[in-house]
């Protein structure tokens, strides 16, 4: 008997919608075992909150069409700031993360303002350079430390009472700062905003001549990725007890990026299992000292001419699922 | 104001300029047959000043010869590179142009930097420039005036070929309707390839006028890339004229103000770069690619 | 002027053959099967409403369209696998219905451009001749500053420079004056007492059969009839209904 207020969803969006809640079930009770697992907790945070920065850069190229490659200053910028705000003003970690992400928030208003007004074939090289403006910026700013950084960032109690000095308290802090960002991505790309965000990757020409101000609706997403890269980056800095210039320079922007075409541009889950590769990776082939670049460097070369779906994308290009 | 330091410092700028001239102008070319942003850029001009720097050491060849021999056997890589790799992407957005080329710049830097560390290997200026000019103003370094004046000529050159002549005429055509081009019986493809092989060559050139002054280093084109980036994004990719004049005025500017405001001198072409941005977003040179 | 070529007539093997050539464009499938001949020394006109697959037949010939299926056989010779440039090479000139004028080189390089692919290809005093506005505004510094009938002509005297004697034009009188459109159709018929063999496609069917020896009508990717000048006449009521005109 059909129901008068039968769903108004097609069937294919049906099926993707219970897809990718499964997938999203899977990830969280495999996150939530990890401290009974005996994997060292301090390696899976780490991927934590690059995951969530890979999806918050995945947002904007998988579904915004736009290739930043500076997005290591939101990372740096909000780690910048919440270790200052933390060691120095004494913010309790929460007000700290917070700090960090407003200001990462700022810098994408602005840049996002410089950057979108060239043709997009600029964009990426657009980002690079403010992305390096902002790295000789913090290379002179006494407040970073330089070369040194800013260390021993106290992890303090987070609310009053969660104890980030212990590990499993951090890690399901972490976890559930992950799991927020995450679902925003996925509400912001499964919104109407996001549909026409889509569109607008798909066809600019013809989204403009539907009457959509594409320019706004790229401002948007790239003022949003560019935030939830700032909460990682403000994540981060409770995770390592440190901020650093590597968390601003152009590798680290590369690297985001990487992990996102291994994953899989345009995947839901992609960036996070392209994080996870990625930092597992480095620790693996730590002590190969540049080859880890030659090795990156060879994985985007493949992945660009061979497997332009990364992993969860032929996963689930195999299986004619939506991942 | 002191004459000579200010000097001193415009001419380093003149030097830096020439570079980001050469570099842009390889880039822009590249980017009109090819439709890719070449992320290596950077790491085919250090390989030029590695080619350079192995014809000396190992095999006793000297600068003049290197300044021919190291564009052309970096040049023929460059088109192993476009022929094994980059042809695959033609029809493709051009993200994947600049993720592959990010790829290969990895693969080389690391390489390098694999095997010779990350200090500088020494190169001698050429015995026929050595030594300087005093100009009264200032004292001239020979090897470095040299650097500048060359580049311009080869600068020029490039601007007469593309612009001027009949082969230069079928690399216009090719970049505005290569399909067309073909169908009048152009062998478009092989074009491209040697474009893009010549684009190297420039970069190539470049690391081989830098290895006396800059020291030889496996990341001396990481940064300076970025740099190039930020020139073309102010001068656009659409003139090749544009390209070099725009390289050369940066240059001068950044050694303006490492005169006068040293501390600002690594971001100032950064800085210009969202100045322009925000006043002529369609770059300096007004047309659009 | 070059003397008009002899050629045997009835026996002689056609310059094209076109036998079921099939086409697509991306996934859409345009041409389903192409077959029509042009023998040497003839005018023939491609009629057919907007989207029949006309331009999609002059672009598979040259080897423009990507993914396409059939013989195409051009002096005997099967070119149906070759690439544009060795099509050109044989000798088979294209003038796209955009003119494809380039807007970064000047008149004179645009003239210019397409090389040498036999030997007798049109002098530039003989294209001066043929085209005589040319002349004056070869110095124009800027190719697409020319008017649409002047770019018309630049993008045909550039063709005949190279010396193909097989020219496809598609749809040169498109959005000219009715004198331009006078000019073209006398080039036309001088360059078929040249000895040139014309593919024409063409909307304008009255001017096509001032030219044309022989008609094709094209629709849905078909060649679905086809009859000579001569029987213009008779046809005239099969031709408003496939037209629409």
């Amino acid at each position: 008997m059909t129901s008068i207020t039968s769903d108004p969803r097609t069937p294919i969006a049906i099926r993707a919608a219970r897809d990718e809640a499964s997938g999203f079930a899977v990830m969280t009770v495999l996150l939530l075992l990890v401290p009974f697992s005996g994997i060292y907790p301090f390696f899976v945070m780490q991927a934590l909150c690059f995951a969530l920065f890979a999806c918050a850069f995945n947002l904007l190229i998988g579904y915004g069409g736009l290739l930043s490659f500076g997005h290591a200053m939101f990372l740096g910028t909000a780690g910048y700031v919440s270790a200052h705000a933390s060691k120095e003003w004494g913010f309790p970690p929460e007000f700290a993360i917070l700090t960090g992400a407003a200001a990462s928030f700022g810098l994408a208003v602005i840049t996002g303002y410089v950057a979108i007004r060239r043709l997009g074939i600029y964009f990426a090289m657009i980002t690079l350079a403010l992305s390096q403006l902002i790295y000789f910026i913090y290379l002179q700013a006494p407040f970073t430390h330089g070369e040194d950084g800013i260390q021993g960032v106290p992890q303090g109690r987070m609310f009053g009472f969660l104890d980030l000095s212990n590990p499993t308290v951090l890690y399901y802090v972490v976890l559930g700062v992950f799991l927020i960002g995450f679902l925003i991505v996925y509400r912001a790309i499964n919104s109407p905003f996001g549909e026409v965000l889509k569109s607008i990757r798909e066809n600019e020409p013809r989204a403009i001549s539907l009457g959509y101000k594409a320019d706004q609706y790229k401002l948007l997403a790239y003022i949003l990725s560019g935030t939830l890269a700032g909460l990682a980056g403000g994540m981060k800095v409770f995770v390592a007890q440190n901020a650093s210039l590597t968390d601003v320079h152009w590798m680290m922007s590369g690297e985001v990026v990487l992990m996102t075409l291994i994953g899989g541009l345009g995947t839901i889950f992609g960036p996070v299992v392209g994080a996870f590769i990625v930092i597992a990776m480095q620790q693996y082939l730590a002590g190969f000292g540049q080859w880890v670049t030659v090795i990156q460097g060879v994985i985007f070369v493949v992945c660009v001419l061979a497997f332009r779906r990364g992993i969860v994308g032929e996963f689930a290009h195999y299986f004619k699922r939506s991942l | 104001m002191n004459i000579q330091a200010l000097s001193a410092q415009l001419l380093v700028g003149l030097i830096n300029g020439s570079f980001y001239a050469l570099l842009s102008l390889g880039l822009a070319v590249i980017f009109g047959m090819l439709n890719v942003i070449n992320f290596a850029h950077g790491a085919l001009y250090m390989m030029g000043a590695f080619c350079a720097y192995f014809l000396l050491n190992l095999f006793g060849i000297g600068y003049w010869p290197a300044l021919i021999i190291a564009p052309i056997v970096v040049g023929l890589f460059g088109i192993l590179m476009e022929r094994s790799l980059l042809q695959w992407l033609t029809g493709l957005d051009h993200l994947y142009g600049l993720l592959l080329t990010f790829g290969v710049a990895l693969i080389l830097q690391g390489l390098f930097q694999n095997y010779f560390g990350s200090s500088g290997l020494p190169y001698a200026i050429p015995a026929e420039l050595q030594g300087g000019v005093n100009l009264g103003f200032m004292f001239l370094p020979i090897y470095r005036g040299w650097v500048v004046i060359f580049s311009l000529v080869v600068c020029l050159l490039t601007w007469y070929l593309i612009e001027r002549t009949q082969l230069g005429s079928y690399l216009r055509a090719a970049t505005e309707n290569p399909t067309l081009v073909r169908a009048f019986g152009i062998n478009v493809p092989r074009m491209i390839t040697l474009t893009f092989g010549f684009g190297v060559g420039l970069a190539a050139l470049a690391g081989v006028l830098s290895a006396p002054i800059n020291q030889v280093r496996p990341l001396m084109g990481a940064d300076l890339i970025i740099v190039v980036f930020a020139v073309v994004v102010i001068g656009g990719m659409g003139s090749i004229m544009g390209s070099v004049i725009t390289g050369f005025a940066l240059g001068v500017i950044e050694g303006l103000t490492k005169y006068f405001y040293p501390e600002a001198s690594n971001t100032v072409v950064f800085v210009f770069m969202v100045l322009v941005l925000l006043l002529k977003p369609t770059g300096l040179t007004g047309r659009a690619t | 002027m070059l003397e008009a070529r002899q050629h045997s007539g009835a026996s002689a093997s056609p310059l094209l053959e076109v036998a079921g050539l099939e086409a697509w464009y991306g996934e859409s499938h345009i041409l389903h099967g192409i077959d029509f001949q042009v023998r040497e020394g003839e005018v023939v006109t491609l009629l057919g409403r907007n989207g029949a697959g006309k331009t999609t037949t002059l672009k598979s010939i040259m080897g423009i369209i990507g993914k396409r299926r059939g013989s195409v056989k051009f002096e005997g010779q099967e070119i149906i696998r070759a690439p544009s440039d060795r099509i050109a090479r044989l000798g088979v000139a294209f003038c796209p219905e955009e003119r494809g004028i380039f807007a970064s080189l000047d008149v004179r390089e645009n003239l210019m451009l397409p090389p040498e692919v036999r030997p007798g290809g049109l002098s530039l005093d003989q294209i001066f001749d043929l085209f005589p506005n040319l002349k004056e505004r070869l110095s124009s510094s800027q190719g697409t500053k020319l008017s649409g009938g002047e770019q018309q002509m630049l993008a045909i005297a550039r063709i005949l420079r190279t010396g193909a004697r097989f020219l496809m034009l598609d749809e040169p009188t498109e959005g000219l004056a009715p004198v331009i459109i006078q000019q073209i159709g006398r080039t036309i018929a001088r360059l078929k007492s040249e000895g040139f063999t014309i593919l024409l496609v063409e909307q304008n069917f009255r001017f096509a059969s001032t030219v044309a020896d022989r008609f094709y009508i094209v629709e849905h990717g078909k060649v679905i009839d086809g009859f000579a000048n001569a029987d213009l006449g008779a046809n005239m009521d099969k031709l408003h209904t496939y037209l629409g005109v």
